[in-house]
């Protein structure tokens, strides 16, 4: 697969503040890469240099074959970017914004059919200081995607939205993989990047402390299943030792707690129902990038 | 070009949908020639050199409204736009600054050209205004005003950390110079020693610039370098002050 990113050794400092601290990495052409980390962690300032909008004081860049310091101009014609902390005029109505950005750009993606993908219909001629937070959220989504570009940055896109305004913005970074775009998503919430993401860089203070998938980012700190249950008779754990793939099983109190590889879960539910047990609350727990993230730095994503 | 033909079309209709600026860069030298020609008319006037007070204040009040968009308008305009993030959006897209600025000139131009016409047509219709007797020469000297005092806005728009304390300076600015700089009201009316600060505002000269081109006395060539002295003066320190973020 090509790389359509090249990151080598990019540091970026505010006075004596270093904001990102020698981060390398490649984004393969069509994934969804997300950088996670908190709040403060130098992810916008690593996007920001990366698109051409800072000066990195080291490291070399490449975007799609651009070095953005040589030719921002030429690189902006080929990449789409929703920023934190932008906007445009509030007494423009959507379809005017639509038209002003989609002048800024040689070829575009017809302005109507963008309104229609987005949602946008009904808030066509409206001024874009009335539109909600999600509908705001869907405009800069579409001027991001106006010029048809290859690669998408978004930043903190689902920042202030109600969940359900989350969870169909995530449907929507989805339907711009499908286009055959490579997304990069800059996040600190954990959820979006282990739902939305092909591979997750982590970091924390200017450093990149993990990159993978984030399939391989738990099970490389969880290497084994657990399944839950609660009993609430004298069910003795240790049949379930007799399972094919358990390591360990412990009880404390009503909670039995299974360790294992393989298809751990449905293998002791057989087990269970052999036994004439139907728990209600099987189920199996996984960690999350959140875990992965503490294991990590030794703190946790909120901190 | 199609980028600044976009821009500009939507920073007309920003404008025009600001009632602020409507009101203070259009309606109010409108209502200024109403209240002054309903009290003085337009009689020669010995004191004007056998002008009237209409006549004298058509000009005058047109510098005010090219003060009043380069004090005001822009520099909030600029700092707003730099506060929400407009900027910052606007940088992330190909789009070239001077398509950005050159819009933002020409909306300034527009809008001058727009409130020139209203006091004349009102200023004709109902006080029997002198027409300009250089009007040719009256476009390209508005211009210069205009490319002036926006040069001065970017400076402006540079010091300041956000719209509000755009207003304050921009009115701090604009106020003693509007009543000082014959904009206002004619400087003929005033003490000969409040008339001599007046020299030392921009302002001045753009009434003294325009004022002469509508009398037919030729161009103010001391006005013309003055005008352009701040505008090169005004471009130079806005390179220096100018913001993105």
């Amino acid at each position: 697969m090509t790389n359509v990113i090249t990151v080598r050794n990019l540091r970026k400092c505010y006075g004596s503040t270093v904001a990102v601290d020698d981060i390398s990495f490649d984004v393969a052409q069509g994934e969804i890469f997300a950088i996670l980390g908190p709040n403060g962690a130098g992810k916008t300032t690593a996007v920001e240099t990366i698109v051409g909008l800072r000066r990195p004081d080291r490291g070399d860049i490449s975007v799609l074959g651009i070095d953005p310091q040589q030719d921002a101009q030429a690189l902006r014609q080929h990449i789409g970017v929703q920023l934190q902390q932008a906007a445009v005029p509030q007494r423009l109505k959507v379809w005017e914004i639509l038209d002003l950005f989609a002048s800024f750009y040689p070829a575009t993606v017809p302005r109507d059919r963008l309104i229609e993908q987005w949602g946008l219909v009904e808030k066509r001629n409206a001024y874009f200081g009335k539109l909600s937070g999600g509908q705001q959220q869907r405009l800069f989504i579409a001027l991001a995607l106006i010029n048809d570009p290859q690669i998408v940055f978004f930043d903190e896109l689902t920042t202030g939205l109600d969940p359900q305004a989350r969870r169909a913005t995530w449907e929507l970074v989805q339907g711009v993989r499908a286009q055959a775009k490579t997304v990069v998503l800059v996040t600190h919430a954990m959820d979006e990047a282990e739902l939305l993401a092909d591979r997750v860089a982590i970091i924390d203070h200017g450093r990149i402390v993990a990159l993978d998938t984030p399939q391989a980012l738990i099970r490389r700190i969880q290497p084994d299943s657990q399944v839950r249950f609660t009993t609430s008779n004298g069910f003795d754990p240790a049949l379930l030792q007799q399972v094919e793939g358990v390591s360990a099983v412990e009880r404390i109190g009503a909670q039995v707690t299974v360790r294992g590889a393989g298809p751990l879960l449905s293998r002791v539910a057989q087990a269970l129902a052999e036994h004439q047990m139907e728990p209600a609350d099987l189920r199996q727990e996984r960690a999350t990038l959140e875990d992965v993230f503490l294991a990590a730095t030794g703190r946790g994503l909120r901190d | 070009m199609k980028s600044f033909h976009r821009m500009t079309i939507s920073e007309i209709k920003l404008f025009v949908r600001e009632p602020m600026s409507m009101f203070f860069t259009l309606a109010f030298p409108l209502l200024l020639l109403f209240v002054f020609g309903a009290i003085f008319g337009n009689e020669p006037t010995p004191l004007f050199g056998g002008m009237g007070t209409v006549d004298v204040s058509v000009p005058a009040y047109i510098g005010m409204t090219i003060a009043t968009l380069g004090l005001l308008g822009l520099p909030i305009g600029l700092a707003t736009y730099r506060e929400q993030g407009i900027l910052r959006r606007l940088r992330a897209t190909p789009v070239r600054p001077v398509v950005i600025f050159g819009a933002l000139l020409a909306v300034n131009l527009v809008a001058a050209l727009a409130g020139t016409l209203l006091l004349l047509v009102a200023g004709r219709l109902v006080f029997d205004l002198t027409m300009p007797a250089m009007p040719l020469s009256l476009l390209p000297a508005i211009f210069l005003c205009v490319l002036s005092f926006s040069a001065f806005s970017f400076v402006l728009a540079g010091l300041v950390s956000t719209p509000r304390v755009a207003q304050a300076l921009g009115m701090a600015l604009l106020m003693p110079m509007l009543f000082l700089s014959g904009a206002a009201m004619p400087r003929e009316t005033m003490p000969e020693n409040i008339q001599r600060i007046g020299d030392f505002l921009p302002l001045t000269y753009v009434v003294e610039l325009l004022q002469g081109l509508w009398f037919g006395q030729g161009w103010n060539l001391a006005a013309v370098a003055v005008l352009l002295g701040m505008l090169v003066v005004g471009t130079l320190l806005a390179t220096r002050t100018f913001r993105w973020e």
